[in-house]
Order: C-alpha cells, then structure tokens, then sequence
C-alpha cells in the first residue's frame, strides 16, 4: 500500500506529543496534520477531508466524543481512531458505538498505530460507511 | 493527607476503644441491674410494707378486742358485787326503823345475818342526820362519834347511796364505806353506813386470769391505785402516768407508760362509783406472735430478693453479653467498612495520578521515538550506539511507567464489583506485579507451578485480586530473605478450579491456624487490623469458594483457594 496518498489528520491537545507523532509519522513517508482542539479538527476535516483521523477523547473544549459524532454525520467515510487514557476503557468502547473504528491507548506504540492506520486506509477504501 | 488520614483514623480508635472499652459495659451491667432490681424489688418491698402494716393493725385489733372484752367482763363483775352490797345495806335501811336499828342488839344481829349472806363486810352502824353514830356492830369501837365534817356524810345526804374511796382501816387492811339514806314517809331519814373490805376486789381481778406481764387494777378518778398493781404500786399509790381518757365502756389505747414501754390500756368505769377498772397488756406480748410471722415474712421477702436479684444479673449479663458481641461486629463491619473505603480513595488517586502521567509519558514516548527515528535515517550518525542505548533505556522506563499506572488503575477498578469471565493465571501474574519488587529486594524466590490451560471463571477482577494480595502479603511477611514462595495452579474437577500459595516461612501454630478467619484475630499487633484474612474469607465464601489452610510452625503455610467454574447465585 502506497502510503503517500494518506491523509491523516492528528487530533490532541498536548502540542508536543501531537506534533512529534506527525512528525515521525511524516519520517515514515505518512502524510500527517495536526489539529490541537475539536473547533479545529472539524475545520480541518472539512477542508483537508482526511481519510483518517486519530483523535483524543479527552480535549477542552468540544470533547473528543462530540467531534467524532460530527465527523460521522458530516463525512461518514472518514475513519475515526480514538486514543483514550489508560483505565478509560469505557470511553473507547462508547467510542466505538458511535462508530469509532478503532480505540488505542496512550502511550502509543508507533508500530501499533500504523498497522491500525492501515487497516482503517483498507476499509476507506473498500464501501464507505453510510 | 496522610497525617489528615491518619488523624481521622486516631480519632475513630479512640471512639471505638471507647465503645468497647469494657469499663462501659460494666457501667452498664451495673445500671440495668440496679435499676430491673429496684424496679421488681420496690413492688415486693411495698407489699411487705403494706402486709406488715396491715398485719399489725389486725394483730392489734385482735390483741385489743379480748382485752376489752375482759376489762368489760370484770367491770361488770365490780358493779354486780358493789350493787349487791349497796342494795343489802339499802334493804336493811328500808326494811327496819330508826328505833329498831338504833339498837346495838338488834344491828349487831342484823349484821351477823348480813355477813352470812354476803362476803366482804366489816361493820355496819347507823346514824342520823346530824351526822352522830347511834348505833354499831363492828370491830371497832366508833360509838358516838360524828360525821358532820366528813365529806362522805354530805355526799349521802345529797345522793342517796353513796361508797368511798379505799382507805386503810385501823388494822392496816383496804377498806370501801358504802353509805345508805333513808327517808321514811313522814320525813324522817338516818344513814346506814358499812364498810367493806377490798379482799373481793383482788379476788375479781385474780378471776380476770391475766397472763404473766399483764397488769390489771382499780382506781378512783384522781389517779389512786385502789387495789395492787403488778407493775404500778400498792394500793393507795398514784399511778405513775395519767389515765386516757375514759367512760363506762370499756375501751382499749395504745400508749407509752412512765418506763417507755409501748403498753394496750383498756378501761372503764364503775357505775355509781368513783372507780374506774384498767387492764393492761405490753405491747412485746402483744406482738410476740407478729415477730414468728414477720420472721416468714423476712425470709419470703429475703429470698424473693435474692432469686430476683440472681434472675436480674443473669439476664442482664446475658444482655450485655449479646450487646458487646453485637458492638464488636458492629464495629467490625465498620472496620471493613472504613478498609474499603481507605482502599477506594487509594484507587482514586491512583485513577488520577496513574492519567495525569498518560500524557507526559506519551510525550515521552513520542520524543525518545523521533529520535530514535532521525538516527536511524542517518547512517553516519556520531555516537550513534550510546545514543541508541540511552533511547533504549528512555523508551524501557516509558514501558515500566506504563506497567506501574496500567496495574494502579487495575487497583482502582478493583473497587468496582464487576463479574467477569477471567484466567486466574494472569491474575496471579498482575498482583505478583505489585509484589515482585520487595521479593527481589529481599531475594525470595517465587516459583510458578501454574496449570498452562487453566479454565477461564467468571468472578470478580478487583475482589479475587484482593484475595491474592492479601495472601500473598501473609506468605511475603512469613518467609524469611531468601525464602520461597510456590504458585500452584490447577484444574480440580468439573465444578473448581484451585489456587495453592506455598511458604517456607515461620507458620502458624494450630490455635493461630484455627482462629486466622476470625475478625480482628492479628499476629502483627499494632501492624495489622486483624481483618485482611477475615475479608478475604469472606470474599472467597461470597464467590462461592473454599478457602483452606494447612501450617506447622517453623515449617510454612499454605493456602488453597477453591473457585467454582460456574458462577453461583447470590454473588456480591
């Protein structure tokens, strides 16, 4: 899978940890925005339309859970990765109901995060959800 | 917070020494027994208040009314002898005239007849209204004497009858006048005076039958014995206290003599005289009987006291006794309660601080990562070994913050009941985690015996860990540095599934043995609570297991826990 056709886009409000991971992210040939809160995130989906978007759920502001029911009614195709807190298992489960395509936990595992990118790209590219 | 904690804990020792300090229950005992006594003694006290009131008002009325009786009897016995005598003297003075009385033949030969006839008589004489003796047939020699200046003399000129007071004749002898006045048809009157003397008068009383300690007498209204008293005087003494106040029916008072004793009175007086009759009895003699009464009396009522006051201290000290126990688990469950809130608060602010560190550690993570990243993009990097290993390092200590916040949160979720399906194996492995330090710290061995296909359970994460900490806490404390504990897991048949915690360390005697499930039994004195193994018994009952244990002193100990494969009904 060529990964340089992804379009990813990074939510978190903790700056640094954000941008580092774009950072390596980038490092690996993936394309990667960054949106440090909710407002911003859903500008960013609706000019940039990421394929997928790997959000926090604990945010100021809009939360992480407000953002990712937005996103599924506003561009139902974009493939949502939540990152919850370690313990907040129940976040990532309700997550998912909203149709979350899969939770993660800080702190991440580079590796772990891009085989489940890729599998979130296999699926945007199969039938988009409706 | 901890000082704010254990503040908090100090304080609710000490309420709770102060409930049960056993200083209270004495109090208690002491109270509820003196007040059941005084409440079933106070009733039985009145009653025999009012029974020996009661009683001693019949034995009185009994005592008084043969008392009464008697003196009524003997009064009558008085008038009946005076009357005879009066009416004697006052037949001869109707029956004979003046001339045939005045002459000392004729009277001396009426008197012999009347002696004959009635008892009692001394002499009799006859004189005029002008008070001069005319004639007498008697002992003594009283011929012309006159009577003009005695008081006797005008009493009988005025009444008709008259009789005296007792007086000593000239022989030293008791003697009464009955005195008579007769008045003929044509006016003319002369007196017939006789004298009596008192032997009849003892006689009478001695007929009374009086008991030994009683007392009866005769006196006149001023207070003069007339006939001998036991206890008072001879005859013409004055009687050492006054006389109640009397009428001619007998009647009975209770009084107080000249000497304080407590003596009956009854009296009455004589018709037609200056007499009046008493009789007494002590009060002791009266109440001689009361006292073999009251003697039952006493011993009903001393016994009554004693069985009730021994029903009282058995039934309150039974009550105490159910009330201590009940406090003791009362404050036991408070203890538990008080742990497993203590734990909870733990597992919050491990909950909080394990988040709070997420997020630097994920920064961390991140950081050591890019850098890592950017080395390995440049071949030709200086000291790129030495970076890399301390990369390496970095990224080892993010894992082991990770594993530290990962099992503090595990700790927080224990604090909610949650029955889940789960491989007893790993969870031994995560609370191992929380112990596997000070074990290498103090070099003990943990050897792992664990069944490989251990059946998955459904029970309670948080609870069956506590189960294993607190064992295993037991097991650590026991075996000495470099000592060894086993794991053995294994599969027992189609309904359990068995956990053993092996220590070679200083186990138990069989008393501790025996009593390590009760609440509050500790061997670690002030360490301990005395309430880890009682809880984790009562968890592994609640689950709807087994717990058992087997020990030598200075040999080890060991611990099975039975789980059951299937969830049981009831669980917590």
């Amino acid at each position: 899978m060529n990964t340089s056709a992804w379009n990813i886009l990074l939510v978190d409000d903790e700056v640094e940890f954000v941008s580092t991971l774009a950072e390596r992210l980038e490092l690996r040939g993936i394309n990667a925005r960054v949106a440090y809160d909710g407002e911003s995130a859903l500008k960013a989906v609706a000019e940039n339309e990421p394929q997928v978007m790997v959000l926090d759920v604990m945010m100021p502001g809009i939360k992480g859970l407000d953002v990712l029911q937005r996103v599924r009614e506003e561009r139902p195709e974009v493939r949502v990765i939540l990152l919850t807190g370690q313990g907040k298992t129940r976040d990532g489960i309700e997550g998912m109901r909203y149709g979350a395509f899969a939770y993660m936990m800080k702190p991440l595992d580079l590796e772990e995060l891009i085989r489940t990118l890729r599998e979130a790209m296999s699926a945007h590219e199969g039938t988009p959800d409706a | 917070m901890k000082s704010v904690l254990s503040g908090t804990m100090d304080l609710k020792t000490d309420l709770a020494t102060e409930i049960n300090s056993p200083r209270r229950y004495q109090l208690l005992r002491r109270k509820i027994v003196s007040l059941m006594a005084l409440v079933t003694i106070l009733p039985l006290l009145s009653l025999a208040g009012i029974n020996y009131y009661e009683h001693q008002n019949t034995m009185a009325s009994e005592i008084q009314a043969p008392l009464r009786a008697l003196v009524g009897k003997a009064k009558h016995s008085f008038e009946l002898f005076l009357a005879e005598r009066t009416s004697a003297v006052s037949f001869i003075a109707s029956a004979y005239t003046f001339d045939e009385l005045s002459s000392d033949t004729n009277l001396q030969r009426i008197f012999q007849v009347m002696r004959r006839e009635f008892t009692g008589f001394v002499d009799l004489g006859l004189i005029d209204t002008a008070g001069n003796q005319i004639s007498y047939a008697g002992p003594y020699d009283l011929k012309d004497r006159n009577y003009t200046s005695q008081d006797w003399f005008h009493q009988v000129q005025f009444k008709g009858t008259y009789v005296s007071d007792v007086f000593l004749g000239f022989r030293k002898f008791p003697h009464v006048v009955i005195a008579v006045r007769h008045t003929t048809e044509s006016g003319q009157s002369w007196i017939l005076r006789a004298t009596l003397d008192t032997m009849h008068f003892d006689r009478i009383i001695a007929a009374m039958g009086l008991e030994p300690g009683s007392d009866a007498f005769l006196l006149n209204r001023g207070g003069i014995l007339q006939t001998e008293s036991r206890r008072y005087g001879k005859v013409l003494g004055m009687l050492p206290f006054a006389l109640p106040p009397t009428n001619f029916e007998s009647n009975v008072q209770a009084l107080r003599d000249d000497q304080n004793r407590e003596i009956f009175l009854a009296s009455a007086f004589i018709a037609n005289t200056d007499f009046a009759l008493a009789a007494i009895k002590p009060r002791p003699t009266v109440f001689s009987t009361w006292y073999t009464v009251r003697a039952d009396l006493l011993f009903i009522f001393v016994s009554g006291v004693i069985v009730i006051f021994l029903a009282v201290y058995r039934l309150t000290s039974a009550l105490i006794n159910r009330l201590q126990h009940s406090d003791e688990q009362r404050m036991g469950a408070i203890h538990q309660m008080e742990h497993s809130q203590k734990l909870s608060s733990i597992g919050r602010l491990a909950a909080g601080v394990a988040h709070e560190i997420n997020n630097p550690l994920a920064i961390i993570n991140e950081k050591a990562g890019l850098m890592r990243d950017i080395m390995d993009l440049r071949p030709e990097f200086p000291d790129k070994d030495k970076f890399s290993r301390q990369i390496d390092s970095i990224l080892r200590s993010v894992d082991r913050c990770r594993g530290i916040t990962h099992r503090m949160l595990g700790f927080a979720k224990r604090m909610d009941v949650k029955i889940e399906t789960l491989d007893l194996n790993s969870v031994l492995e995560e609370t191992l985690g929380f112990l596997e330090r000070e074990a290498q710290y103090r070099n003990v061995e943990i050897r792992r015996n664990l069944v490989p296909d251990m059946p998955s359970i459904p029970t309670d994460h948080g609870q069956i860990q506590q189960v294993f900490l607190n064992i295993l806490n037991n097991a650590l404390a026991a075996v000495p540095d470099g000592g060894r504990i086993t794991l053995t897991t294994w599969d027992v048949d189609e309904n359990f599934v068995g956990v053993s915690i092996e220590d070679n360390g200083c186990g138990m005697s069989e008393e501790t043995a025996k009593n390590m499930f009760e609440p509050f039994f500790t061997t670690k004195k002030e360490k301990g609570t005395g309430l880890g193994m009682s809880i984790t018994y009562g968890i592994v009952k609640r689950l709807g297991g087994e717990l058992k244990v087997q020990s030598k002193l200075n040999e080890g100990t060991t611990m099975t826990i039975l789980l059951p494969k299937k969830s049981t009904e009831g669980q917590a």
